[in-house]
């Protein structure tokens, strides 16, 4: 119970900071969401008027517990831009950015724990050492470098997927999980060579300790030893890397979704910061804060199911 | 090895099912022959839609299909009747009577009605929240519903020029929502939008236009406007088939089209320029901006920019508007480091001096000629320090705020009407955002205003471009080539000398009967 409280305070913390910050960052950055809307043609009086209408006008301290109160309240405000709530803008989007970041989670798990298991059983072997190999190519390439080879190479001479042909969720379910099956191989690739590599050393480290050693003397086969003893225990660091991962790829699809021409959370964002329209990068904002605090707590529960040694209080 | 190549089968197999839900969803299906829909792609989300409330081109040239004036203009610039079938204008221009069409209807079905009519206009020119929606409107004494047909505006003084701004969206009178629930009486009608992805239209069967009388209806039955900010997937997009037409594109990527493909090359219909802040240090020495004037070189920033494609400007006119533009102004200042030099000794610059060019950073045209005018200006010893700012801090700190001293940008219009290019250059205008003062020319102005004669009027509205190029009010460079791509399934599309995209005009490719 106190360790619920405890990260419930800090996703509080996190949510009240981050969101104060943003605000401030945007009293400081140039551009006014009001002359924004109404254009470069209007006169300075119409924009003076809608200034005070929209309450922009107001001190930074008092238009921020404004802003907080409805938020708290449920009520996220409406687009400057779009003139509709923010939540329903942002329900459209957050779908494709969940699809997308639970496919590239998939996918990550589907590549790198048996290669990781393989690199670890076959140490020193042939295949292992040109996995490290390839595995150090893989992590330096950046997300969107690789989106640009899979678009060129599946999108353009295999034709298996129409670039830029996302489909909405709304439409079709399985069309939208289909077209972000490349954009989620992107951005799965790098993160799974990390995983293959930490992996590959934890069940290294794990391979010298003495339990592995009395397992053995006891009789059981290598298969046994390491899907019974050894992956449990090896786990923990990758574990906490995974709710890195997961964190980093809801950031990393802002930039995959600019590649495959995906309207998500990411567009929305950027869209959302050149126009100056606040509520809504602060909504995204305050989401994505809570995303990341969130699966720290999974990893941290995870951690220690794995292992009842470690004290969550 | 074994392992790894049944772990390799695995991944192949996840792909080959990933390829199979894919060809399955219906998007592979695009690049076959199907030409009752098309999805046209551009690169900036539509502002708004409710038609008075658009501020930007990319918006307007949409919004085109779905809402009409009393007159629109037609694909030579000339205004014609659209919602109204007939107008007479009185003796010095200060009575308009329209008679409406018949079988006119909104796009709910209802006929529009004078009343409707006089609700648009009056919607524009309430000027209870500030300033009217269409600051022209101003100028009305008086908009009123004669009988059920016929509509009579009338002005405070003659302006000859004011039919051009009748081109304002009528809608209808008991609607309220315009931004979410858009009615209007175009060819094209509102089907949905997904902020920041795409917007639906389709065919309005109830169109009056029939190809003959003035208005074409439209010939795809369902139209897909598709977002794509980021520039560099929309040759793939294309190529790929997710989008079958492009609205500007530039010359690069035109090129990378290719086979398939229907390249339409027309002007952007703009006034690009270097445009320097009049009232501040040291443009407002009229021999500094001649200066900078004859140290450019024009032809290096049409080879550098728009592949020598686009037209030379000499003052604030692009050549759509065939009736006022002066191609010979382009020719004013011929590129002379000397004079240049010597017109800067004069001014006391003897050393040159440096100043700060900002440019927004979105317009990659722009930031290029910023680039090759630093160059140039160097020879006459004046160092041009870039600034790229994001589109909207440039909107409020150059444009609004006017805290500047010189920025590569396109100024377009939206009318065609001289007053809407040449009206910001009077000194008091709103918009005047280089502080441009120039007695001769708000004089010059005014008397064109005046005027009710046209050739007179006219040749005072050329008299005014001639000043501006004589004051060397900014460094006039180009109006730029415009590129639309399309899938050759498709044929048909015309640049209009507005920045207007008509969605009747495209065709599916090889139906004669259309023809």
């Amino acid at each position: 119970m106190r360790y619920a409280a405890r990260k419930i305070i800090m996703l509080v913390v996190t949510v009240l900071a981050i969101s104060f910050v943003v605000f401030l960052a945007f009293s400081v950055i140039p551009g006014d969401p009001a002359l924004t809307i109404l254009g470069g043609q209007t006169d300075p009086a119409r924009v003076e008027a809608l200034r005070e209408q929209m309450g922009l006008n107001a001190p930074l301290p008092v238009r921020y517990v404004r802003w907080l109160r409805s938020f708290l309240a449920g009520d996220f405000g409406m687009s400057y831009r779009y003139s509709v709530p923010v939540s329903r803008l942002l329900g459209e989007k957050i779908p494709i950015t969940l699809i997308l970041t639970l496919e590239s989670f998939l996918f990550m798990l589907l590549i790198s724990i048996p290669l990781g298991i393989y690199s670890a059983r076959h140490a020193g072997g042939r295949a292992d050492r040109a996995l490290v190999i390839l595995n150090q190519i893989i992590m330096a390439v950046p997300p969107f470098f690789s989106g640009i080879l899979i678009t060129f190479f599946f999108g353009m001479l295999l034709h298996w997927f129409v670039p830029g042909g996302y489909v909405s969720w709304r439409v079709s379910l399985s069309g939208c999980v289909g077209y972000l099956v490349f954009p989620a191989i992107a951005i799965a690739l790098p993160k799974s060579a990390m995983v293959v590599s930490i992996l590959r050393r934890s069940l290294l480290k794990e391979a010298r300790l003495d339990y592995v050693r009395t397992a053995y003397s006891r009789g059981s086969r290598t298969n046994y030893v390491l899907y019974r003893h050894m992956l449990r225990n090896a786990m923990g660091p990758v574990v906490t890397f995974l709710g890195m991962a997961a964190a980093d790829m809801v950031a990393g699809s802002i930039i995959i979704e600019q590649v495959f021409g995906i309207p998500g959370l990411g567009r929305a964002l950027l869209t959302a910061i050149a126009n100056r329209d606040y509520p809504v990068v602060e909504a995204i904002i305050v989401l994505i804060s809570v995303l990341v605090v969130a699966s720290g707590a999974a990893v941290d529960l995870i951690c220690r199911r794995l292992d009842p040694r470690i004290s969550l209080d | 090895m074994k392992k790894l190549r049944g772990y390799a089968v695995l991944i192949l197999m996840i792909l080959s099912a990933g390829a199979v839900v894919l060809s399955g969803c219906g998007a592979g299906g695009r690049q076959g022959t199907d030409t009752s829909s098309i999805t046209v792609g551009v690169a900036n989300d539509i502002d708004s839609m409710d038609p008075n409330k658009t501020v930007s081109a990319g918006t307007r040239e949409l919004l085109f299909n779905v809402y009409e004036g009393l007159v629109k203009p037609d694909s030579d610039g000339n205004l014609v009747p659209a919602v109204a079938s007939a107008y007479t204008v009185n003796e010095d221009a200060s009575i308009y009577t329209f008679t409406l069409r018949d079988g006119v209807t909104f796009h709910d079905g209802t006929p529009v009605t004078a009343d409707d009519v006089v609700y648009s206009i009056e919607r524009c020119a309430d000027a209870s929240s500030g300033n009217p929606l269409a600051p022209a409107f101003s100028s009305i004494a008086s908009v009123e519903a004669a009988d059920e047909k016929t509509v009579v505006i009338t002005l405070h003084e003659g302006d000859s020029e004011f039919l051009s701004y009748l081109t304002t969206a009528v809608v209808p009178k008991n609607g309220s929502d315009y931004e979410n629930h858009p009615i209007g009486t175009g060819p094209y009608r509102f089907v949905s939008r997904t902020p920041g992805d795409n917007i639906v239209l389709e065919k309005y069967d109830g169109y009056w236009g029939d190809g003959t009388n003035g208005g074409n209806p439209a010939q795809i039955a369902s139209v897909t406007v598709k977002i794509v900010t980021n520039a560099d997937t929309i040759v793939t997009n294309l190529k790929g088939g997710s989008i079958d037409l492009f609205l500007h594109l530039n010359s690069t990527q035109a090129s990378q089209l290719g086979d398939g493909f229907t390249v339409a090359e027309g002007t952007m219909n703009l006034v690009q320029a270097l445009y320097l802040n009049n009232a501040e240090k040291p443009f407002d020495d009229v021999r500094v901006r001649q200066a900078l004037c004859f140290a450019m070189e024009r032809t290096q920033i049409m080879e550098a920019v728009s592949d020598g494609g686009g037209t030379a400007l000499g003052s604030s006119v692009y050549p759509a508007y065939r009736k006022y533009f002066m191609p010979s102004l382009a020719d004013a200042y011929p590129t002379d480091t000397e004079k240049a030099k010597q017109l800067l000794s004069e001014a006391g610059y003897p050393d040159g001096f440096r100043f700060t060019i900002t440019v927004p950073s979105n317009y990659r045209q722009h930031v290029d000629t910023a680039t090759v005018l630093k160059e140039e200006f160097k020879k006459i010893g004046v160092t041009a320090d870039i600034e790229q700012v994001e589109w909207e801090t440039w909107l409020s700190d150059v444009y609004q705020n006017r805290s500047f001293s010189a920025t590569v940008i396109g100024v377009d219009a939206g009318t065609l009407s001289a007053t809407a290019l040449l009206g910001r250059f009077e000194s008091s205008a709103e918009n005047n955002f280089i502080n441009y003062s120039n007695a001769d020319y708000d004089k010059t102005y005014a008397e064109a205003l005046a005027e009710t004669d046209d050739e007179a009027k006219t040749a005072l509205f050329m008299r005014c471009e001639e000043i501006l190029s004589e004051d060397a009010a900014n460094v006039y460079i180009q109006d730029l080539p415009d590129f639309v791509g399309y899938s050759s399934r498709f044929t048909g599309y015309r640049f209009y000398p507005l920045y207007v995209c008509d969605l009747t005009m495209i065709r599916p490719a090889g139906d004669a009967a259309a023809q």
